[in-house]
């Protein structure tokens, strides 16, 4: 058998979150490489589910993650929306400027 | 099975490397297509768990819609990618701290003896990793599968309200304004004398005289 253990995968996974939470703290002024990380973390996840699923043998887990690719793809969707509807009010897209709700 | 441990260290430096180039690059571009990359680099580990119907879901709805979509929405904003990038090495610092600290502590873990299994039942070989998600899918997750497709639904309706323009310079009807419309608005009833046509009737009459 293979020497590749669940652990393996699980310690991919962690190490890919880690990334893009290091992504989110760099890149705190620009919403969309914000985004990506957003993304790279739900991969992150989902390689966490279709592990366990394979090495305990139950379905359920890539059931979890189509749904959680489903919800993905509607976020990042909406999110794009949202971006593109405050560039063109705003012009801009840095974090930094979205202080309107400040008062 | 030397070549499956080869194939996932490799695959795995792939997905970190596009990961990191995901969150350094200074070009948004860029970022996207390394993007794509670890996409396609995650599907090919999700082969490699047997996840075969999940892998070319992703490659065909993340790689094909999503980041087709980002990489539209990307080139058509015009930003400063300047601007964007200050405190950039700033935040690095105690952002490699967090993160090294939070990947540490996750690794150590997750790297103990439960999770050190390494065997799998092995499937038969007319087991379809398809037709039993999909089984699954239609029959015990019947209720979440539609409310997944009610979720699609409201995610299409709103990116589509979001970003609808109202243009002054369009010949569009307004069908709500077309049913409200009363008699009254488009009908006006003028009051006006019967004309009387007399003296074509005496001219026919005498000519009828004449023959």
């Amino acid at each position: 058998m293979t020497s590749i253990s669940l652990s393996h995968y699980l310690v991919l996974g962690a190490l890919l979150f880690a990334i893009s939470v290091i992504g989110i703290f760099l890149n705190r002024k620009n919403v969309i490489i914000l985004l990506m990380a957003i993304e790279l973390m739900l991969l992150a996840v989902n390689l966490n589910f279709i592990a366990f699923s394979h090495y305990l043998n139950d379905i359920a887990g890539q059931v979890f993650v189509f749904f959680i690719l489903t919800v993905a793809a509607a976020e990042s969707a909406i999110g794009l929306a949202i971006l593109v509807v405050l560039f063109r009010n705003l012009r801009t897209i840095n974090v930094d400027d979205l202080d309107t709700l400040k008062g | 099975m030397i070549f499956n441990d080869f194939i996932f260290y490799a695959l795995a430096a792939i997905l970190l490397f596009a990961g990191i180039r995901v969150i350094t690059t200074r070009n948004p571009v860029h970022a996207a297509l390394h993007l794509v990359l670890a996409f396609f680099t995650a599907a090919g580990i999700w082969l490699l768990l047997e996840a075969e119907f999940l892998a070319i879901a992703l490659v065909l709805v993340y790689v094909g819609a999503v980041m087709v979509l980002f990489l539209f929405v990307v080139m058509m904003l015009d930003i400063n990618i300047d601007k964007l990038r200050e405190g950039f090495w700033e935040y690095l610092p105690m952002a490699g701290t967090i993160g090294l600290l939070m990947a540490v502590e996750m690794v150590m873990v997750l790297s103990g003896k439960y999770f050190a299994t390494s065997q799998v039942v092995s499937k038969t070989a007319d087991y379809s990793n398809t037709a039993e998600l999909g089984r699954v899918l239609y029959t015990d997750y019947l209720l979440p599968f539609e409310l997944a497709s009610v979720v699609l639904l409201v995610a299409i309706i709103a990116a589509i309200v979001l970003t609808l323009r109202d243009r002054q310079d369009n010949k569009s009807m307004n069908p709500s304004e077309q049913v409200l419309v009363k008699k009254q608005d488009r009908l006006r009833i003028v009051k006006m004398d019967a004309v009387v046509e007399a003296p074509r009737v005496e001219a026919s009459a005498a000519e009828k005289d004449k023959s």
